[in-house]
């Protein structure tokens, strides 16, 4: 089995304005992602741990065609979402170490992100699971007259879930604005699409249920940017959820655990080498004289302070205090 | 609304109902979903006549998806609304069991207390209906067992009418279980109806013998067995349970230190039942206040039977309560 890179054309279009704001959120995605991996290695963060790297373009894309008062599910592999949602490095990265200071104090882990305050609902270690809850929010949302888009990622082994098409159907029938954001990277987890999924194309399954879909190329953030905003419109125009595939890729195993037996390292070198989002917009960028060496340099020494001010605060951050156990299980718990 | 009881009287599903549109009435948050509850009028006939009170946007029927709609309850809820989602049957509920226990019980803690779900979820449960294997299951004490949902299964007119404010006042998911075989059973209600409240159990029929703990479908085959009882001169009290979680224990080993002897009776098949976390929790916090060992009578371990003659079998009746509660006084049943 092999995942070949998608068939896209190659970006014609130039790079936005903003073109170096989606390179320094992607290359802070990287950053927190490699230090958590070298932390995990230190045995600093435990349990599980999913990485982004290498799928970092589909939630700069798609987060930037988002507003504050839009929501957001996201799966289990979602530090890099909650990052560019405004949950900050250093609550992340406490919650990573379980510390009180994390934006969950320690009780969701890498797994579990969640933030009232950014609408970030998750964090959701059920594949699929988060999809019902999207349609409830957004179920919300109608009833009550407001003008907000739920934005819902989930891999494409979500689509094997009977809560992906019971979610899809109830949404479209009610015309509910979600976005349904499938980052396809090919794999559940070992099992490669053409494994686990007798139609590979999988907007077809999409749009079986009436919702518009269709393909981006999830390692050009610029065109995942642009097919986000598209889909974002429609779906405040009032015409129901939408569902956009992000084709991607993981540069690095499903898990820590993972030794990453299934997948051809030809075919991991290739992706890694040709379709790294970061080089690609990178060389765009430099192609467009829009960045050079020192503004590059500078973007990573903002970035590597941040990290290192963030696993400061975490390493300096209190455990919660065992008395503390059983609150909140109920509302008023020991509050 | 009330269009099956006589003037004065209502049936339970007319009390649940009641219930329902004063919420609705009052809360423009609250509304229903789940399927057939419109059009159809609800599986069992609880919403009958409340799409045309309230429109299509607040009687929601669904598709059959107890998942999506389930979880779309949890949603609606995280985000403003005051959901009723309606479960036809607790067999069903099964399909929706990821959300209810991965979502909805665990939400709260997780995220470090950063959101509520004040959700009610509203189903059907038990047997006698001739309806086997698929339909007839007493489930609720299995979702007892999850911590951050509460559970209430309400027995009498007075609570199917009066539990669900505060179950939607509570920001906390809760689970109601109706027994099917009480949608018919009639009673009457004061007006306005009482307020109840969803945290302790009740004593329902006062006795110096014996108490015996029941709750939902098994409360008034327990208070048959009491009377059956009567007859031979053991005085039984009644413990309704109420509310399954959290459990009022205050509320049953009060009457078990009384009476020095307990029943636990429970639809629910037995091994793991919540009749065997009664029956420890009186073990563990009575045990030098009993003068017999805490009799439990429960489901048999079959998967319930269509035939009458074998469901009755598998089920408590009032003989079996009653016999197991002679031998707690040291007679045979």
């Amino acid at each position: 089995m092999t995942a070949t890179p998608p068939a896209f054309t190659p970006p014609a279009e130039p790079v936005p304005a903003h073109g170096v704001d989606l390179l320094r959120d992607m290359l802070r995605i990287r950053r927190f992602e490699e230090t958590c991996a070298e932390l995990y290695s230190a045995t600093k963060i435990h349990g599980f741990l999913h990485l982004y790297i290498g799928e970092e373009a589909v939630a700069t894309g798609t987060l930037r065609a988002l507003g504050p008062d839009d929501a957001i599910v996201a799966t289990y592999r979602e530090h890099g979402h909650a990052l560019l949602r405004g949950v900050g490095a250093e609550a992340l990265m406490a919650e990573m170490f379980g510390r009180s200071g994390g934006c969950c104090r320690g009780r969701g882990g890498s797994m579990h992100v969640f933030d009232a305050a950014t609408r970030f609902y998750g964090g959701n270690a059920i594949v699929a699971g988060g999809l019902p809850i999207a349609v409830g929010l957004a179920l919300a949302d109608r009833m009550l007259g407001r003008d907000r888009v739920t934005a819902c990622f989930f891999g494409e082994g979500a689509m094997a879930e009977g809560e992906f098409h019971e979610s899809l159907n109830l949404a479209a029938l009610w015309k509910l604005p979600v976005l349904f954001l499938c980052e396809n990277n090919h794999y559940a987890m070992g099992s490669a699409l053409e494994l686990t999924e007798s139609e590979t194309n999988l907007t077809l399954k999409a749009a079986s249920y009436e919702v518009p879909a269709w393909s981006v190329d999830g390692m050009d953030v610029v065109a995942v940017e642009r097919e986000a905003r598209r889909a974002v419109l429609a779906i405040r125009g009032g015409g129901g959820p939408v569902f956009l595939e992000c084709q991607t890729y993981r540069f690095r195993a499903h898990s820590m655990y993972d030794p990453d037996l299934y997948r051809d390292r030809a075919e991991v070198a290739e992706w890694k080498e040709q379709h790294d989002p970061i080089d690609l917009l990178a060389a765009r960028l430099r192609a467009q004289d829009m960045l050079d060496d020192a503004t590059l340099e500078r973007i990573e020494a903002e970035i590597a302070a941040e990290l290192e001010a963030a696993v400061a605060f975490a390493e300096a951050s209190e455990l919660e205090p065992v008395e503390d156990l059983a609150r909140d299980v109920y509302a008023g718990d020991g509050a | 609304m009330s269009t099956e009881a006589a003037s004065g009287m209502l049936t339970y599903r007319d009390a649940v109902r009641e219930a329902m549109c004063e919420a609705m009435r009052a809360d423009e948050r609250v509304f229903l979903m789940g399927e057939d509850v419109g059009r159809y009028g609800g599986g069992f006939g609880v919403s009958k006549g409340m799409l045309a009170e309230f429109g299509p946007e607040r009687i929601r029927d669904t598709p059959l998806s107890e998942s999506a709609f389930t979880g779309a309850g949890i949603g609606a809820a995280l985000n403003g609304m005051r959901p009723i989602v309606e479960i036809m049957t607790v067999n069903f509920s099964l399909l929706a069991l990821d959300q209810i226990m991965n979502n909805a019980a665990t939400l709260r803690h997780m995220s470090g207390g950063q959101f509520e779900i004040p959700l009610v979820i509203r189903m059907c449960t038990g047997g006698g209906r001739q309806l086997a294997a698929q339909h007839s299951h007493s489930l609720e004490g299995w979702y007892a067992h999850i911590p951050g949902i509460k559970v209430l299964v309400p027995a009498t007119i007075a609570d199917a009418r009066g539990m669900l404010a505060p179950a939607l006042a509570d920001p906390n998911p809760v689970l109601i279980f109706e027994h099917g075989s009480l949608y018919n059973t009639q009673g009457e209600l004061p007006s306005p109806p009482p307020a109840v409240d969803i945290e302790h159990a009740a004593v329902v029929r006062a006795g110096e013998d014996v108490t015996l703990i029941a709750y939902g479908g098994m409360l008034a085959r327990t208070i048959e067995a009491a009377e059956l009882l009567a007859a031979h001169d053991v005085g039984a009290e009644v413990v309704d349970l109420r509310v399954l979680r959290p459990l009022d224990d205050a509320g049953f080993l009060s009457s078990a230190r009384r009476t020095h002897r307990a029943v636990v009776v429970d639809e629910g098949w037995r091994s793991g039942s919540l009749a065997a976390e009664v029956s420890a929790r009186i073990t563990e916090q009575a045990f030098y206040d009993l003068d017999a060992p805490v009799e439990r009578v429960c489901g048999a371990e079959v998967p319930t039977p269509y035939a009458a003659h074998l469901e009755q079998a598998a089920t408590p009746q009032a003989a079996t309560i009653a016999a197991a509660a002679l031998r707690t006084v040291g007679r045979d049943g």
